[in-house]
């Protein structure tokens, strides 16, 4: 089962297994991980499970569609180069995979 | 039935039982851990599943994308990690308590002793007393056991029609619409979603769903269901919605989506103040001063900042929506502890039908004009409510940048000027004001 491995801002880390097809926020929520709110349910929504790719899992994921680009342009804490919207990265299996949360979600 | 032998104070010990196996249920336990409460907790509901999320049973669910155990909440590892007993398929029937605790006991008996109280047992779906409603294919939407047969019916319909032009109701006939099959919306007022959006952003929606080949009767007069007589005289199935008028519209399957009644038949029971929902103050206390409630059965002074200060302000309303289960309950764990919180929020909602993406931010409640930004035409346009200079509010329609916008600036207390926010070439986030 692929890993996420969710790193919060005072450096605190959390792993959690999912199944490939998962997505990162659902995992987080699933297994109660701090730092992911994921209110919307993952349906592109409420920009509540922002995250930062860690350098070497971004090649695991597909690129940022219209509409999660546009919502990533009013996260609570600003976006960055490597901001996702975790409900649109699907986990695959054999990769194991990083991300860091942000201070906050709303 | 057991007799429920009065309640004598001799559980003081028994740590938390949140009856309603809900959104606020799911997220009062969780909190109460992250709080570092280390008492038992109990969380009790009447479905067979483990609590789950129900906005996708509209949408997801219906296109065959999602089962109840996909969206559930919390894996089962996660409840046996932070020591919260799930249990389902019981329905509390009876509580006694007093200030230390009490017990409440389910219908087949067991009984659920408790230190402190929670109820987040939601709404359910509004009951319409139409003649036919018995008939097979006739049906309201609220639990996954809906959505399933929800979902196996609209596979043999043809005809398809929606009592109710609220958010369920055109969700469910965008996604009946999607799969090919002849919808017809009956809506009583004279316009649709009308209890949650403006004018402006009721007749797009019309438009919007005549384009996509819904029939919407608006003023709708509906009588009743008839069918086909079922053998020995049980029901049968229904064929058709009747209107006053005597008109029959086929239908195969009829859903009736005319919004939900708080549940609050234990908090009467309990003798707390209900008034469309459990009363509760702004730190989610119902009238007892120890029971606490969350989420769709609660009655609140109105949480919205925006608002503070006026007579909508001022009022209490009951509010249905995710966020309001999550904050709320956040609220109600930390009050059950002693610890000071207060339920505030820039309340918001989408709806996903079809391809159209609304989300509100706000309450509109209380505004005096509206702007629309950007062309409805082009099914990407927002409408901005205003209460003199303020802004308060907005329904945006493929338009998450303004979302986002909106919704940050009411969190922040600040405002986008009206003459500004009109100009659609403007982007509502650089010019908003302190």
């Amino acid at each position: 089962m692929p890993t996420v491995t969710y790193t919060a801002p005072d450096g605190t880390a959390t792993t959690a297994s999912g199944e490939a097809g998962d997505s990162v926020m659902e995992t987080a929520v699933r297994n109660g991980v701090p730092g992911i709110v994921g209110e919307c349910g993952g349906s592109l929504s409420c920009a509540t499970c922002h995250v930062f790719v860690c350098p070497e899992s971004a090649a695991f994921f597909g690129e940022r569609e219209d509409l999660e680009d546009d919502m990533l342009d009013g996260t609570a804490v600003d976006r960055q180069e490597n901001s996702r919207l975790s409900c649109q990265l699907k986990l695959s299996a054999g990769h194991d995979v990083f991300v860091r949360t942000p201070e906050s979600q709303v | 039935m057991p007799d429920s032998a009065p309640y004598t104070g001799a559980a003081g010990s028994a740590g938390t039982l949140i009856i309603g196996n809900s959104q606020a249920g799911v997220q009062l336990a969780s909190t109460l851990r992250e709080l570092g409460d280390t008492e038992p907790i109990v969380l009790v509901g009447n479905e067979a599943h483990p609590p789950y999320q129900r906005p996708p049973l509209s949408k997801a669910f219906l296109k065959g994308d999602a089962t109840a155990q996909s969206l559930a909440f919390r894996s089962d590892e996660f409840y046996r990690e932070h020591s919260i007993e799930v249990v389902t398929g019981e329905h509390i029937t009876s509580i006694t308590r007093d200030a230390f605790g009490g017990e409440a006991i389910s219908a087949s008996g067991r009984r659920f002793p408790f230190a402190r109280l929670a109820l987040t047992t939601g709404a359910a779906p509004r009951k319409l007393p139409f003649a036919g409603s018995d008939l097979r294919g006739v049906g309201y939407l609220r639990d996954a056991a809906d959505a399933t047969r929800l979902l196996a019916e609209l596979a043999a319909a043809t005809n398809v029609a929606i009592v109710g032009g609220g958010f369920i109701g055109l969700e469910v006939a965008a996604s009946a619409r999607a799969s090919g099959k002849n919808v017809t919306v009956f809506e009583a007022a004279p316009r649709l979603i009308g209890r949650a959006v403006s004018e402006e952003t009721s007749a797009f929606y019309l438009g919007a769903h005549e384009r996509r080949g819904i029939t919407v009767v608006l003023n709708a007069r509906v009588a009743g269901f008839v069918g086909d007589g079922g053998p020995d005289s049980q029901p049968g199935a229904v064929t058709g919605v009747r209107l006053d008028d005597g008109t029959i519209v086929p239908a195969e399957v009829v859903l009736i989506g005319v919004g939900v009644i708080p549940r609050t038949e234990l908090a009467e029971q309990l003798g707390l103040a209900v008034d469309n929902g459990i009363v509760v103050d702004s730190q989610a206390r119902a009238s007892d001063g120890f029971t606490v409630a969350a989420g769709d059965c609660a009655n609140m002074p109105n949480p919205s900042r925006a608002d503070a200060g006026t007579d909508f302000g001022d009022g209490r309303l009951r509010l249905e929506s995710v966020q309001n289960a999550v904050e709320q309950a956040k609220v109600a764990a930390a009050t059950l502890l002693g610890l000071e919180s207060t339920h505030h929020m820039v309340p918001w909602f989408w709806s996903d039908q079809a391809d159209l993406k609304l989300q509100i931010a706000g309450l509109s409640g209380s505004h005096d004009r509206v702007i629309v930004r950007g062309n409805p035409h082009d099914e990407k346009f927002s409408v901005l409510y205003y209460r003199g200079e303020q802004l308060i509010a907005a329904d945006c329609v493929n338009s998450p940048l303004d979302f986002m916008a909106v919704r940050n600036a009411l969190n922040h207390d600040q405002s986008i000027p009206a003459d500004l926010a009109a100009d659609s070439t403007n982007s509502l986030k650089k010019v908003t004001t302190p």
